[in-house]
């Protein structure tokens, strides 16, 4: 038993338990930071394989942006514990062990595909690169601005237009709001003149 | 087992747990006596005395204190969520002290008495069956130096916002959650100018990792610092400025402690919080204190590089300690001379100030750095 294997199983163990505390739980927050943990973990286990680069931002975007958004959410809207109802989707659940079985096998063939053909990574500098450089920032980098570069800038034009989406969204007035909102200022604007007016005579 | 203690894993874990154990120790007085030393200072700035009754010039107040944290009734009030209550404040520290093993506190330096230890940790190791062959000689004072230091560093400090939101929300009281949203969105907002602002230091060192950010201003007698660069220094001034701002910001202190703003919030997400949870919530405020301003010292201004840390390697964390206490310093200052920003301001500020500065030094960094550098 090896020092990495040890890691290994603490840190999957606690994977595992905070990924059935995300489902089992009923009450939202509680949900939510089960998939916290899970996060956090998975980002862990990331660093035993020498990902450092991809283990910080595991937890800078997942664990640190967007479950920030989900617990404001949660919290603002004051969502209740999931009250006990009849299932509205009920051939859904049916579903669920089938599809959880074509994932398993997809995993399983995944991992034995990588674990026959080993394909050495190319280093920054050129040539094969050993174990421990693996997941450094320097070789995502490469990577990301060489061979993967079409794919990386489509991706973030993708957010671009994402963002600027929910902005058109959220800030769309209507122009019979807009006109309302005017007229209702220069009345008040009127007002006010009349007013100075009369404490003027 | 006897495999296990013989691996060179383990002796590097051992190790780590070691230098983590005297560090953590080093924090926490450092920690203790910035409380000390910034109800002083405030008083001296308020032209008052200050805790001066415990001990020579009150030098021991902070275990005084800390006792009486301990001794206190430890309150749960009855409407909160028991569970999150408790676990928000150990949230809140646990990823800030997590930090403190990337602090770059000084170069190799020779370890006095290293052939002894290193003797007696053999023998024990012969003792105990097995065949160590430690050879201290030298020692580097970081615990571990990643290659996305840096990155970590943020990782990090991003967790700490969830025990404030949690501990608001689970308090169940107005102004806890009040508190609690104010201070995340505060940190969420200054964290992108946080975050844009020291890429002009990494276009200039080329990493992220801290210790090799700190070994590329070691030039010019230790005083190549960032800000006095020849080439960079514009973007890494300006880019010191934003960070500076938005790092007091991070950290909920003054003129940015909406988060506990007495006259409007009683005291913010830990209103409903006594005994030892407050001071772990007091705890974590300072030591991200301490966090953010080793991060300055090790962007801007050098880290432990100075005058002589080459030939004297153990004036290294003498010169890295002297600037951290100025930024923490400077924080009590500023605690004793500006009043608090109203809400709006705050926010206008971040959004509409600093992230475009940021961007923008974003811009400037990398034209000068394609060109001159």
């Amino acid at each position: 038993m090896e020092f990495s294997h040890i890691l290994f199983l603490g840190l999957a163990a606690l994977a595992v338990v905070a990924a059935f505390n995300v489902i089992l739980q009923r009450n939202p927050i509680y949900s939510a930071i089960g998939l916290i943990v899970v996060l956090c973990s998975l980002a862990a286990l990331f660093l035993t394989l020498s990902a450092q680069f991809i283990a910080a931002m595991q937890i800078i975007v997942y664990a640190g942006a967007i479950m920030v958004l989900f617990v404001f959410v949660i919290m603002l809207l004051n969502v209740r514990a999931e009250e006990t109802r009849a299932d509205k989707q009920k051939y859904l659940k049916w579903l669920a062990a089938p599809l959880f079985l074509a994932l398993l096998a997809e995993v399983m063939a995944v991992v034995r595909y990588v674990n026959l053909t080993p394909q050495p990574l190319q280093s920054a500098i050129g040539g094969v690169n050993p174990q421990g450089v693996l997941g450094t920032v320097e070789n995502i980098a490469f990577g990301m601005f060489t061979d993967y570069l079409i794919p990386f800038e489509a991706a973030s034009i993708l957010i671009l237009m994402a963002i600027v989406g929910s902005m058109l969204l959220a800030r769309r007035e209507k122009k019979e709001d807009v006109e309302r909102i005017e007229k209702a200022l220069i009345a008040q604007q009127e007002e006010e003149q009349k007013y100075e007016e009369e404490v003027a005579v | 087992m006897s495999s296990l203690l013989n691996s060179i894993d383990f002796q590097y874990v051992i190790g780590a747990l070691v230098k983590i154990a005297v560090f953590w120790i080093f924090i926490m007085l450092v920690v203790a006596y910035t409380v000390y030393a910034e109800r002083r200072v405030l008083a001296v700035i308020q032209n008052r005395l200050g805790p001066n009754r415990v001990g020579w010039q009150g030098l021991l107040q902070p275990f005084a204190d800390l006792l009486k944290f301990i001794f206190k009734e430890d309150i749960i009030p009855l409407a909160v969520n028991k569970w999150l209550y408790v676990l928000a404040p150990i949230i809140v520290l646990i990823p800030a002290m997590m930090v403190l093993i990337v602090y770059p506190f000084g170069p190799e330096v020779p370890l006095p008495f290293g052939p002894a230890i290193s003797k007696i940790i053999n023998d024990l190791g012969v003792s105990l069956g097995m065949n160590w062959n430690i050879e201290l000689s030298t020692i580097n004072l970081h615990v571990t130096n990643m290659n996305v230091g840096l990155l970590y560093v943020f990782a990090m400090t991003s967790l700490g916002i969830y025990g404030i939101v949690v501990g608001g929300w689970a308090s169940n009281s107005k102004y806890s959650l009040l508190g609690g949203l104010r201070s995340s969105a505060q940190m969420i907002s200054y964290e992108l100018a946080l975050s844009l602002s020291v890429i002009a230091v990494l276009i200039k060192a080329g990493t992220l990792d801290l210790a090799k950010i700190v070994g590329d201003q070691s030039d010019w007698y230790g005083f190549k610092w960032n800000i006095f660069h020849p080439v960079m220094f514009l973007p890494c001034i300006i880019a010191f400025s934003i960070y500076l701002i938005s790092a007091i910001a991070e950290t909920n202190r003054v003129p940015f402690d909406l988060p506990e703003a007495e006259t409007e919030l009683v005291a913010g997400f830990h209103t409903e919080y006594s005994s030892l949870k407050f001071a772990l919530f007091f705890m974590a405020e300072y030591v991200n204190m301490m966090t953010v301003s080793v991060l300055a010292t090790t962007l801007f201004l050098g880290g432990w590089n100075g005058l002589g840390v080459k030939t004297y390697p153990w004036l290294g964390p003498v010169w890295f300690l002297g600037k951290v206490f100025f930024f923490l310093f400077l924080y009590i200052w500023l605690r004793g001379t500006l009043p608090r920003f109203r809400y709006d301001q705050l926010m206008d500020f971040g959004w509409k100030v600093l992230l475009p500065a940021a961007l923008f030094n974003v811009v400037l960094a990398s034209a000068i750095g394609v060109l001159f550098l």
